[in-house]
């Protein structure tokens, strides 16, 4: 049985963080994918910050991940009422027919 | 807590978004009030702040937020512009019917988030801080909901600023991960040796850091969302989310980091090299005003850049001077662009200002000023804005980061040259109305005589900038 450490953590983290990464970039279809990854991103920052917390032995970390966890909410309640709006606009949230504004 | 009572003008701020909004919400048609309590909230918190001396150096709440001269300063200019912006844009968003008591709401809230970043001595407090202010301006961005530009500007901003947000908090996690604290001083003391994990830490935060001063190459949403929200949200993006980052980065990288400048000096070298040369090439084939401003506040972020990167209280001073002259410079040139207007219509392509000298001669002349004093030409503001920089990057020997920044400074000042052609040689094409508010006349006037006559006594704003002592 291998023991589970730190790197193992950190490993995972990482792995969720590139592919939130790479949904933003990657993703050609829907702007609620957009969404998706972005909220990855912040849950591998949180697995980051609590694996550190648990093997430094320090509260801080855990409380940063609260804040996160409470700071993502209200991000993605305020997207969602952009998407809204946008789609209210022109009936579509493709992410390749926003280009009303390039130059 | 004896010492709460440096945090009064947070507190004070606070509390009034709290009861503006139920005042808003309890009274109807109160946006023209709610407008002018904010306008006064702001002036409130403006005399908390003077109300103690400037010089004191503090730390509240177990050393996670900082008062000091550098964050009083920094403050005073961040409600100055909140102040201005109020001023300036009421008639502008009652003729495109936006004056809603949410818009003045939204940028006291949005400033509350600047104050407490620009405090934050602590990766806690500072993620707090960005956070609320870019919240605000998620939904200050798509304020014109019923229209396509602006909606797609909101949603361009709040993807990528969520995008930056996600790389910046990777970054803390790993400095909270390799230095064992949030706290920025605490961080400083477990500075030692090499550790890769704390290279990568800073790497994702002046990433994250770098697209929120639209910085090259994260500099991508700034002309869309600068040309697809309303003007005078365009004016806040312009300059009050960039003085707050500005804060960050010169405590970020000065406080914890300052002893391993070697590994973060090459990299704002980078930002600032690219961001000058990017924003004068990029905004010569541009015609829409707003977006051309956009690319020349990427080029001025470019010198605030060139400050900093080198690692002495004068290069901080002068990034600190410049920003000021910066905040300035665009109040006057957006004031400009709300005296466009003709029919309830704004104007805002470069092909609307032809022959405005010949009707308009007096608005025509202040743009002149402020535009020569964007390009830098002596003896206007701008011009000292940029000797100060040169000076404190040439001090340190960086010999050619000066001379590309002279470079970019003559070929931006093509576009600017441009502009003034296009308004005193072109035919004579549109005669826009003349009933300006007095917000609006005043601030014209008071950036263009501030911006001309200030020459005639420099070394006022020299010596209050002076004190800031970053580095001890």
């Amino acid at each position: 049985m291998v023991d589970i450490g730190l790197g193992h953590y950190l490993t995972l983290g990482a792995i969720i963080f590139s592919i939130g990464i790479a949904g933003i970039f990657l993703n050609r279809k829907n702007i609620i994918v957009v969404l998706m990854s972005v909220e990855l991103i912040l849950l591998a920052v949180n697995i980051n910050l609590v694996s550190f917390s648990i093997f430094l032995n320090d509260l801080a970390g855990q409380v940063f991940t609260l804040f996160i966890l409470t700071v993502a909410a209200a991000e993605a309640a305020i997207g969602l009422a952009i998407i809204v709006v946008y789609y209210r606009n022109t009936s579509n949230i493709d992410v390749e027919e926003i280009q009303t504004l390039k130059g | 807590m004896d010492k709460l009572n440096f945090i009064y003008p947070e507190i004070f701020t606070s509390l009034s978004i709290m009861s503006l909004l139920i005042l808003g919400v309890f009274k109807k048609n109160s946006s023209s009030l709610i407008n002018n309590l904010s306008v006064l909230s702001l002036v409130g918190a403006l005399i908390l702040i003077l109300n103690y001396p400037l010089e004191i150096n503090l730390n509240l709440f177990n050393g996670g937020y900082k008062i000091d001269y550098l964050s009083s300063y920094m403050k005073i200019l961040t409600i100055l512009s909140g102040i201005f912006i109020l001023i300036t844009s009421s008639k502008f968003l009652k003729v495109l019917k936006l004056f809603q008591i949410e818009y003045p709401i939204l940028i006291l809230s949005s400033i509350l988030g600047m104050m407490v970043m620009i405090s934050s001595n602590d990766l806690i407090v500072f993620y707090l801080g960005l956070e609320l202010q870019s919240l605000a301006l998620y939904v200050l961005a798509s304020f014109n909901r019923d229209q396509i530009k602006s909606s797609e500007a909101g949603l361009k901003y709040f993807v990528l600023s969520a995008l930056s947000s996600g790389l910046l908090l990777y970054g803390c996690s790993l400095i909270y991960g390799f230095s064992g604290s949030t706290n920025f001083d605490q961080i400083s003391s477990a500075m030692i040796g090499d550790q890769y994990g704390l290279t990568f830490g800073i790497v994702f935060i002046l990433v994250g850091l770098a697209f929120k001063i639209s910085a090259v190459p994260f500099h991508m949403w700034a002309p869309d969302v600068y040309e697809g929200s309303p003007t005078s949200v365009t004016l806040f993006f312009a300059i009050a989310p960039k003085i707050a980052a500005l804060t960050v980065f010169i405590r970020f990288l000065y406080v914890p980091f300052i002893n391993v400048i070697d590994q973060w000096q090459i990299i704002i070298i980078f930002l600032s090299v690219a961001s000058m040369i990017f924003g004068a090439v990029a905004a010569i084939g541009q015609k829409n005003l707003k977006r051309l401003i956009a690319y020349s506040s990427i080029g001025h972020m470019g010198y605030v850049l060139a400050g900093i990167c080198t690692g002495t209280n004068q290069g901080v001073q002068s990034s600190v001077f410049y920003i000021s002259i910066y905040l300035i410079m665009n109040l006057g040139f957006f004031s400009f662009l709300f005296m466009l207007k003709k029919d309830n219509k704004y104007y805002e392509d470069m092909d609307d200002l032809s022959g405005l000298s010949k009707n308009h001669p007096l608005i025509a002349l202040s743009l002149l000023i402020i535009l020569f004093s964007l390009a830098g030409i002596p003896p206007l503001a701008g011009f000292f804005a940029k000797f100060y920089i040169f000076k404190a990057v040439i001090d340190q020997s960086m010999y050619f980061l000066a001379i590309l920044g002279l470079l970019s400074t003559v070929i931006a000042a093509f576009y600017y040259l441009r502009i003034v052609k296009i308004m005193y040689f072109d035919q004579e094409k549109i005669i826009y109305d003349k009933d300006y508010n007095l917000g609006l006349k005043l601030t014209l006037i008071a950036s263009t005589i501030i911006i001309l006559f200030y020459f005639i006594y420099p070394s006022k704003l020299i010596e209050i900038v002076s004190k800031i002592e970053i580095i001890i």
